[in-house]
């Protein structure tokens, strides 16, 4: 078999690929957009919050994780999937305190623009209301896990980029949250740095640069001007 | 970016089509932006008339074809509002953040109620001798704010804060056009 | 500080030292470090951080993952009463709120002086002798008004568990029915002799020719499970026994290691040989614990047998041993990826596959992981031979299948069954009357309603674990669903969205319509949720969190139609409930006070 001229279908467009590569990988190259929140093309994937679950080959899977095959079909972009993603959206802003409003991320956030993406027009369930304090004792970076989203990039980061462990995941079902490495449970008393990789790559408004908060107005950023879905890869902005 | 659909809806002669809007806990953000349609009200007005709303002066919703709530659940007068919006409206429209989870106001949601009246009308700087308001015209707070389909049964949402005038419209001439109403990039914003 | 981290030091450092300072053996440690605080002092994870060169973060993780592990102080006695619906249905909430009321404590809450905390934990595999609770993790079953009472006169008096009557801590075997495997008689060393006497490659072959399919629920070939492992390249091969034994109403691991402990080792130690593993891990669930020292006393008296240890019966290429691992309160860690990651230390989540653990799993090497009875049978068909077991049974399922049977009969225990008896049969031999329903292999598993009493226990017919639980007509199946979607919110591991917030969101719903808020549109709510969770979730839990409530749902209908109260939707939440605080805050009574309930009941 020549590696090269392995192929998959996406909704009926022919996407190579080369071995060992997953599927929403491929896709990526070839410049197709398939919903993601935990996967950043710069990390191992994670598997964690299914918003990339496609049918491959008849068969429903998270496409960050599912390695490409073949002559594999995959779809991706159907009414019965994106319906089902809408609802994983949904279950993520309820689950957290989501006011858009007042997030300093709206408007470059990967959550908020999924959601427009998939016409998410109200979080439908009933709103958990979790009372989950905001962390401001880093000089430098607010942490608000009213906003997170369990997707795990900042634990990734930190750990395999920056070598820290700032973050690691606590709890178990709906009570599991980002922990930072400090005895006091604080940020500001972590080795965190607003150079790390990890200050980075939140998809949501959870790890946030103080002071930098509006400077880009409502109505300019990122995907104000663009969807997500014609941003091939996440846009790291800060907000 | 999608382009608003400005052509005038088909719709056969018929009567008119009733539209009682209100805000419950909300700041008439949304109903300012309603008037943002601007002259596309006229083309409006063609098509419906208004029942109880801050644009007329009726007081209570009479049956209805479309109503549109702004502002989410805080007290016992909301819900009444609420009730009486779903009674009476075919067609239900939570229109804003607060109307469709909660917003601002609900963020006082992690905090128990007594605190919250303890902060407002003791603990507050420059109150002397404050007490909690115990007059029956005023209405009691619920112990949490809720988005009103927590409250009953809502039929569409515009979100935003406030949904930009073109997106009410869309959602509107989508509605009365008889199409399932969406908005597209650049419409569809919750801040 | 200082002498706060030597205070630490005193009994942290011989742990460490007992486990090599491997953070692999993260979850042993903390286990037995918490013994002395009754939780991890937030100063001995400092301590631990540092010797382990381990990231505080990540231990904080693997402590407030796991129910029996603690970072806040407990209570000097920590009671948690088995929440099973079979001990519901015995009265342990009445028994709980009784001993609440004697010792002035809430449920969930630490007393104030710190002598004790009450609180519920998932079923802990007694509940053929129910009503149980744990106390400082050791089971006490068979409760009564009167034991309860004894309880809390012995922790008012301060007295260590330890000093306890013993007959409190009695657990029974219940072996009500043996066939094959429990009357088999074992003699330690005898399925090894005839191992080593025919080899390895012949030991594979017999089992493949029994046709034994795992007993742990998902019922894959276990010769062919073995064969691909041994095929794995890897740097060192592993033997894992699945003894986490957490579905509800599941108990037959139990009485096996209790009663059968050589069959299940004997088992592992033929598995090493076929594949070529050096160690094995047996994984205890916590609630076992009491088991620990009799097996350790088995594993002590194989290696004095030769039948363990350094060249096992004198095979100089064959060395093997186990090692017990104990769960700490954790039901996703009975997931064979989960159970490796618990192993390694970690938080128990449960791994992308493939790869599968026969080539990636302990440390990423290949690994078996099989059910304790899968081990047991696997001595049992060696000693035999694998066409003799592949004789029993039915044509898709051979050999014998062990039952825990609980729930509404006169005797509750172990029944072993060739595979293809019928669920009747069972009924008939337990002494069960006007049954309405059977749950079989536990809440992730089959409601079976009477007009199905004729189908058999068989993997193309109705696979099990071994959970058979009985309902009878006085049962409310409603009540049985929403016990079960409980317990899937609280073990959900939270790994990944629609099961962490869908598993949440089914069971608010249960409430709701318990609550008397159900309408119609809550029902098609639910089968909304059970598609996201079957399609979207990341592993077996999620994917069958809401098999209870839809089996219940098609079979037992007048049970939710009685909760279908209103013909539209109402709010989850209670208003007038909700102007509660207002009320009291405001000295408010009027009518416009209230607020009416809208759409009365039909
Ligand atoms: C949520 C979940 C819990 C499980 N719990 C157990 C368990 O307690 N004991 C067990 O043997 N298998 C359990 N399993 C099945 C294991 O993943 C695995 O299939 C089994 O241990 C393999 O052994 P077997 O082939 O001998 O059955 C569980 C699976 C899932 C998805
Ligand atoms: S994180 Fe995103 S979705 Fe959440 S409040 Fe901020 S902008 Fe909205
Ligand atoms: S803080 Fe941000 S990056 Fe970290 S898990 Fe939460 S949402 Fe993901
Ligand atoms: S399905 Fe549930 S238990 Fe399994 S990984 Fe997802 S959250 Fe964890
Ligand atoms: S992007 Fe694949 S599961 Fe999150």
């Amino acid at each position: 078999m020549n590696p090269d001229k392995q192929t998959f279908t996406l909704d009926g467009k022919t996407i190579p690929f080369c071995n060992g590569q997953t599927i929403i990988q491929a896709a990526m190259d070839a410049g197709e957009y398939i919903p993601h929140l935990c996967f950043n093309p710069e990390f191992k994937p994670h598997g964690s919050c299914k918003l990339c679950t496609v049918k491959a080959d008849g068969r429903t899977t998270a496409s960050c994780t599912q390695f490409a095959q073949d002559g594999m079909v995959v779809e991706s972009n159907t009414k019965e999937i994106n319906d089902e993603r809408r609802v994983l959206l949904q279950m993520l802003f309820v689950e957290g305190n989501h006011f858009c409003p007042s997030c300093e991320k709206s408007g470059n956030c990967q959550l908020q623009a999924t959601a427009y993406e998939l016409n998410m027009m109200s979080p439908h369930f009933d709103q958990f209301f979790p009372d989950r304090p905001l962390d401001a004792s880093h000089p430098e970076y607010f942490l608000d896990l009213n906003r997170c989203i369990l997707c795990s990039l900042c634990v990734r980061a930190s750990r395999d980029v920056d070598g820290k462990n700032v973050f690691a995941l606590s709890g178990r079902g709906i009570k599991s949250h980002v922990i930072v490495n400090a005895q006091s449970g604080q940020l500001g008393d972590t080795d965190f740095a607003g150079d790390d990789k990890a200050a980075q790559v939140c998809p949501v408004g959870v790890i946030l640069k103080k002071r930098v908060g509006f400077s880009v107005p409502i109505g300019k950023r990122s995907f104000d001007e663009q969807p997500i879905s014609a941003t091939p890869h996440p846009v790291v902005k800060e907000a | 970016m999608n382009v608003p659909e400005m052509t005038e809806p088909e719709i056969n002669v018929k009567p008119k089509l009733r539209v009682a809007t209100t805000s419950l806990a909300g700041c008439f953000g949304c109903h300012m932006s309603f008037l943002d349609i601007d002259e596309r009200l006229f083309d409006l007005l063609e098509l419906v008339e208004f029942d109880r709303s801050p644009l007329t002066d009726i007081k209570h919703c009479g049956p209805c074809d479309i109503g549109i709530i702004e502002g989410g659940v805080c007290n016992a007068e909301n819900v009444h509002v609420l009730r009486e919006f779903r009674a009476n409206c075919k067609i239900l429209i939570a229109i804003g953040a607060c109307a469709i989870n909660g917003g601002l106001p609900a963020q006082r949601n992690h905090l128990p109620l007594s605190i919250v009246l303890e902060e407002v009308y003791h603990a507050q700087h420059g109150l002397v001798d404050g007490f909690i308001p115990n007059d029956p015209e005023l209405p009691l707070p619920l112990d949490k704010v809720h988005p009103i389909h927590e409250v009953v049964q809502v039929d569409y949402f515009i979100p935003g804060c406030p949904p930009s005038g073109d997106a009410i419209w869309k959602v509107l001439t989508d509605l009365l056009a008889g199409r399932e109403p969406e908005l597209g990039h650049g419409l569809i914003h919750y801040d | 500080m200082t002498i706060q981290t030597r205070s630490h030091a005193g009994y942290l450092d011989p742990i460490l030292v007992k486990h090599q300072h491997n953070p692999n053996n993260l979850l042993q440690i903390l286990i037995e470090a918490q013994q002395h605080y009754g939780h991890i002092h937030t100063d001995a994870i400092a301590h631990l951080s540092e010797q382990l060169q381990f990231p505080r973060s990540k231990i904080e993780g693997v402590v407030g993952f796991y129910s029996f592990l603690y970072l806040k102080p407990q209570g000097e006695y920590r009671v948690l009463f088995s929440d099973n619906i079979t001990d519901r249905m015995l009265g342990n909430m009445d028994l709980m709120e009784r001993m609440c009321a004697q010792l002035w404590v809430e449920s969930g809450k630490v007393s104030e002086d710190g002598l004790l905390s009450i609180n519920t934990t998932s079923c802990t595999g007694m509940c053929d002798q129910g009503p149980a609770l744990l106390v400082n993790n050791i089971a006490i079953n068979h409760l009564s008004p009167e034991r309860v009472n004894a309880i809390s006169e012995l922790i008012r008096e301060r007295v260590p568990v330890s000093s306890w009557p013993a007959e409190f801590f009695a657990i029974q075997d219940n072996i009500r029915r043996k066939d094959i495997l429990l009357d088999s008689h074992f003699q330690p060393g005898s399925a090894l002799s005839v191992l080593f006497r025919s080899g390895a490659q012949r030991g594979l072959d017999e089992i493949k020719a029994s046709r034994l399919r795992g007993r742990g629920g998902a019922g894959f070939s276990t010769g062919m499970k073995w064969e691909f492992c041994r095929d794995a390249v890897g740097d060192a091969h592993y033997v894992v026994c699945n003894a986490d034994e957490g579905e509800p109403g599941t108990f037959k691991d139990r009485v096996l290691l209790n009663g059968y402990a050589d069959m299940v080792f004997e088992g592992m130690t033929a598995c090493a040989r076929i594949i070529g593993a050096k160690k094995g891990f047996l994984y205890l669930r916590g609630e076992y614990v009491y088991l620990r020292e009799h097996l350790q006393a088995v594993l002590q008296r194989r290696r004095q047998q030769s039948l363990l240890g350094q060249c096992i019966l004198g095979n100089d290429d064959f060395s093997f041993d186990i090692e017990i691992h104990l769960g700490a309160g954790a039901y996703i860690c009975g997931e064979e990826s989960a159970l490796i990651e618990s192993l390694e230390g970690k938080r128990g989540t449960p791994r992308n596959r493939p790869p599968f653990p026969v080539t990636n799993g302990y440390l990423d090497q290949p690994t078996v992981v099989n059910n304790v009875e899968t081990f047991a049978a696997a001595s049992l068909i060696l000693l035999n031979d694998g066409a003799w077991y592949a004789g029993i049974g039915t044509a898709t399922s051979s050999g014998t299948k062990i039952l825990s049977v609980s729930g509404d009969c006169q005797r509750p225990g172990l029944y072993e069954y060739p595979f293809g008896v019928t669920v009747a049969e069972v009924l008939e031999d337990c002494g069960a009357r006007n049954t309405q329903a059977v749950q079989i292999s536990g809440p992730s598993g089959m409601c079976i309603s009477q007009a199905e009493f004729g189908r058999r226990i068989a993997f193309d017919d109705i696979p099990t674990a071994g959970a058979f639980m009985i309902f009878d007509q006085r049962r409310d199946m409603f009540e049985v669903a929403r016990n079960f979607v409980r317990f899937f919110a609280h073990e959900s591991c939270g790994f990944c969205t629609p099961c962490r917030v869908g598993t949440s969101l089914l069971s608010n719903m249960m409430d709701k319509l318990a609550n008397g808020h159900g309408s119609p549109y809550d029902f098609s709510e639910i089968e909304k949720l059970n598609v996201i969770l079957q399609s979207t979730s990341h592993c077996g839990l999620g994917h069958s969190a809401c098999n209870p409530v839809l089996d219940t749902i098609k079979k037992f209908r007048s049970a939710y139609e009685k909760r279908m109260i209103h013909e539209d939707f109402v709010p989850a939440f209670d208003l007038d409930f909700a102007l509660t605080q207002a009320r009291q805050m405001t000295g408010r009574d009027d009518s416009s006070a209230h607020l009416e309930r809208l759409n009365e009941p039909r």
